[in-house]
């Protein structure tokens, strides 16, 4: 190696690794800059990115061309100790008036820490719905029932006109636009092409079902029309409405639950009672 | 002078110089894999650094909340607190967006380094004996990383994260017996519940982070204790480490790749937009949205639901559904297999010894099938949570591609692991040393069975590791150096600290080298003439006029040790190959 190049190497090193710092500091003062302009999260982002990668080329630079790389050893002490060392220690574990002699005692002190900790997971039942109403049960009943008006997004009620043939309605019932399982949309099919009857009975060809799939509940809003069948956007569940909306395709293995329905003395669609069963994604007690 | 003062007053108080000296001279192997488990710890600083920011105006809460700020189309909107404060620190907010980006970008950077960082120790088989139980603080780290992961998602109460929401839900309610009380006990109620976002919030910015932290505190202790792992090669042993130490060389290569990843998390944060939850509209229990992908880490699991074919059985009247098993069963087998891999193979090969030396991955074909096999299937099932989309791109029928992959999910993994196994085969017994020079003839003799050869031919060929060289020894002032001198001459590694006596610079010579022949000499013997080494040479010749600067900061710092502080890198000593990772002969797997 010759020596006369070596500071001059390490010079040019040294003026890229301080212009890199500049160009991070140049950075952060950009950050600064455009933050109090609000000039807007893209030029944030690259003149924060500008900083750091300022930061990093100058270090890595400095750790590549200043500093030594690699060629050092260190041993490596093993990790069986020596016998004598355990037994040492075993024999400081167990000393005379050690608590690992008294068993008795050591007992009684693992039942009153085993009881502690028991108990401790007692508050944990607090985490549970404060109603105490059993989860299989709040998960068998919706707030349809018998007399429930349909209503739609807005909460305004449905007559049967308002369901357009070919179309699918959301609807809710009268109260409860917000509650997670009692979502249902109404459809109108041709009676004639029903292949089975719907399972909550039909009004000339308008029925209602649950809008959950029955995979894993997310609501089916895709209706390919002209089929009668509806799609479940999250993973491609399908059911043939005309079929008592039985699932023909994807990982959803059982019928949308309908809703029975008739037109009450006002005029609007009504619930006569809960779903034909309990909506959206299976569960151990589901009947 | 003032930071000498401050060390001195410490070092008298405390006498750190003994630890720091021997902290600062720490060496670590120079390879390029082993930064992955350092681009993870960064990326998760980076979402702790973000995160605390958003903290700041997420309001976790499901009350009604009116919108009002400069997104006009939810102006005047009521949504949940939740999901106004996301926009409103999304566009209202200054640098606010930026934030929340890069702290989304960094979750998936924090997954995906952890899995890199987890495929290296697998192929490697970094987790055997004795770093078994820091395997499995890993394993746990990466499943506390995709729950974190997912409530981060769902938190800001948009209509896709919601939807994802439901469908773990749906999932956990599957469980036979428990599922709808764990359900209960999680949201305080059906879903969607009023509790789930605060739970959701306690959970992801109080609860798992604090477990990780002292799950990243004990697995980096575990490394520091135990030494880190290095490949094999010229010089290095089961009783040693070589490569750099950690002041100055990994001080500052470690700081660059923080800030490169800061420097990456944030262009990705200010340019690429991620999550758009404006767009989404706030959750409503009655909509849904199409398509709906999950974040990437999740997304076997949604392939998994959507690929599982319509089977769900009754036992004794109770109802077993169909998410069951792409849900829980198959996440349950996937972390239990994952926990008990260490124990799997030693229990396999009867393997109970030591290993501070890594396998190439080819050293075990077995071990590379079974990896190769699971990625293949893990990686179709990330694809397959695409097949709406794959489905509207090629403009075919999502219900033909879904047959596809059932099909492909079925077969593909096995023939991948197969030619794993046939290709590392194949590279351990023939003269191949790397995959492009791999013939047709090498594959084909790999797929005949071993054929029984004198003992020793199937052995995995470990080039000779052992060739004894020679440790010198020399005084140097009052203080005692050795290194390590390969025959050939090509190899030379150095101590990575001076001792004080010269017993226990044998002592330590003899735990790095045992069996090696011990020699003392006047003081640090020649250079090699250069040869294949001269760029190498070359480098550090540049390195050596910094070395003085730099040992001149280290004798003030480390004065009080009683010591002169390491040699520079002397012009006349750097006789070793780069241990950098281009030129690490088994560097490459």
């Amino acid at each position: 190696m010759n020596g006369g190049t070596q500071p001059k190497a390490e010079r040019a090193a040294s003026r890229r690794i301080a212009g890199a710092f500049l160009v991070s500091a140049a950075g952060a003062i950009g950050f600064a800059v455009t933050y109090g302009l609000d000039g807007g999260t893209q030029w944030e982002g690259v003149c924060l990115a500008v900083a750091f990668a300022g930061l990093a080329v100058g270090l890595a630079v400095w750790s590549r061309r200043l500093v030594r790389v690699g060629g050092y050893v260190e041993e490596h002490e093993g990790f069986t100790p020596p016998p004598a060392e355990q037994a040492m220690t075993a024999a400081v574990l167990h000393a005379p008036d050690s608590p690992t002699r008294r068993w008795g005692l050591l007992a009684a002190l693992g039942f009153a820490l085993t009881a502690l900790g028991v108990a401790a997971l007692f508050p944990l039942r607090s985490l549970l719905p404060s109603d105490r109403q059993r989860p299989a049960r709040s998960l068998k009943d919706t707030p349809w029932g018998p007399g429930v008006r349909l209503v739609d997004g807005e909460g305004r009620p449905l007559r049967p006109e308002d369901v357009p043939a070919d179309t699918l309605v959301g609807v809710f019932p009268e109260g409860g636009v917000d509650v997670g399982d009692a979502p249902a949309f109404a459809v109108r099919l041709d009676p004639g092409r029903f292949i089975r009857q719907p399972a909550g009975g039909h009004l000339g060809g308008l029925a209602v079902w649950s809008l959950l799939c029955t995979h894993a509940g997310c609501p089916v809003r895709l209706y390919l029309k002209g089929t009668g069948r509806v799609l479940c956007p999250c993973h491609q569940s399908s059911f043939d409405l005309l079929a008592g909306a039985r699932p023909v395709a994807g990982p959803a293995a059982r019928p949308l639950p309908g809703l029975p329905v008739e037109v009450g003395s006002d005029g609007y669609l009504r619930a006569t009672g809960d779903f034909t069963s309990p909506p959206g994604a299976g569960f151990w007690s589901r009947p | 002078m003032i930071l000498g003062s401050l060390a001195r007053a410490l070092d008298d108080r405390f006498r750190l110089s003994p630890i720091t000296r021997r902290a600062l001279a720490k060496v670590f192997p120079d390879h390029w894999s082993f930064m992955l488990g350092e681009i993870a710890l960064y990326s998760f600083v980076t979402l702790i650094l973000t995160g605390v920011y958003l903290t700041f105006f997420f309001d976790a809460s499901s009350a009604d909340r009116v919108y009002h700020g400069s997104y006009a189309p939810l102006d005047g909107a009521t949504t949940s607190a939740a999901y106004a404060s996301t926009v409103r620190l999304s566009w209202d907010v200054r640098a606010g967006l930026l934030i929340r980006q890069t702290h989304h970008w960094a979750a998936l950077a924090f997954v995906a380094a952890i899995m890199l960082h987890l495929a290296r120790i697998f192929f490697t088989g970094a987790f055997r004996k004795p770093r078994e139980l820091n395997w499995l603080i890993g394993v746990t780290m990466l499943a506390l990383a995709l729950a974190n992961g997912f409530t981060g998602y769902s938190m800001p109460d948009d209509l896709v994260s919601g939807l994802g929401l439901r469908i773990i839900t749906s999932v956990v309610e599957s469980i036979p017996v428990v599922g709808t009380w764990l359900v209960a006990l999680a949201l305080a109620g059906e879903f969607p519940s009023d509790e789930m976002i605060p739970r959701m919030f306690v959970t992801h910015v109080l609860l798992v982070p604090a477990v990780l932290v002292a799950l990243i505190s004990l697995h980096l202790g575990a490394v520091v204790r135990q030494k880190h792992t290095q490949f094999p090669g010229p010089g290095r042993t089961e009783h040693n480490v070589v490569g750099s130490r950690l002041w100055p060389s990994y001080t500052l290569r470690t700081l660059a790749l923080f800030s490169w990843i800061l420097a990456v998390l944030f262009a990705l944060g200010g340019l690429v937009q991620i999550n758009p939850v404006w767009l989404y509209g706030p959750f409503e229990p009655a909509q849904s949205t199409s398509p709906a992908q999950p974040d990437w880490y999740v997304a076997w699991g949604d392939g998994a639901l959507r690929l599982f074919p319509p089977w769900e059985f009754r036992v004794g009247g109770y109802l077993v559904p169909a998410p069951f098993f792409p849900g829980v069963v198959l996440g349950g087998l996937t972390f239990l297999l994952l926990y008990l891999w260490p124990f799997l193979e030693r229990w396999r090969t009867g393997d109970r010894q030591l290993h501070q030396l890594l396998d190439r991955p080819r050293d075990h074909p077995a071990r590379i099938g079974i990896g190769v096999c699971a990625l293949t299937f893990y990686g179709l099932l990330v694809v397959a949570a695409g097949d709406d989309i794959l489905a509207r791109l090629l403009r075919v029928p999502v219900y033909d591609l879904l047959t596809l992959f059932r099909i492909l999910v079925l077969v593909l993994p096995v023939l991948a692991g197969v030619l794993a196994f046939l290709v590392a085969r194949a590279l351990r017994r023939g003269e191949a040393s790397s995959l492009g020079e791999l013939t047709r003839a090498d594959l084909r003799r790999a797929t005949r069975p071993a054929p029984r050869r004198p003992a020793g031919q199937d052995e995995p060929e470990v080039p000779d590791l052992h060739r004894p060289g020679q440790v010198e020894l020399w005084p140097e002032g009052a203080l005692w150096r050795w290194r390590y001198r390969d025959d050939t001459g090509q190899v030379t590694l150095t101590s990575n600290r001076a001792v004080t006596s010269r017993e226990e610079a044998v002592g330590a010579a003899r735990l790095a080298y045992p069996g090696v022949d011990r020699a003392v000499v006047p003081g640090p013997p020649p250079p090699p003439p250069p040869g294949r080494v001269r760029t190498a040479l070359r480098r550090w010749g540049r390195a050596a006029a910094a070395g003085s600067l730099l040992v001149g900061l280290l004798l003030d710092h480390r004065r009080r040790g009683g010591r002169r502080g390491p040699p520079p890198p002397d012009p006349a000593e750097p006789g070793s190959p780069p241990a950098d990772e281009p030129a690490g002969p088994s560097g490459r797997p």
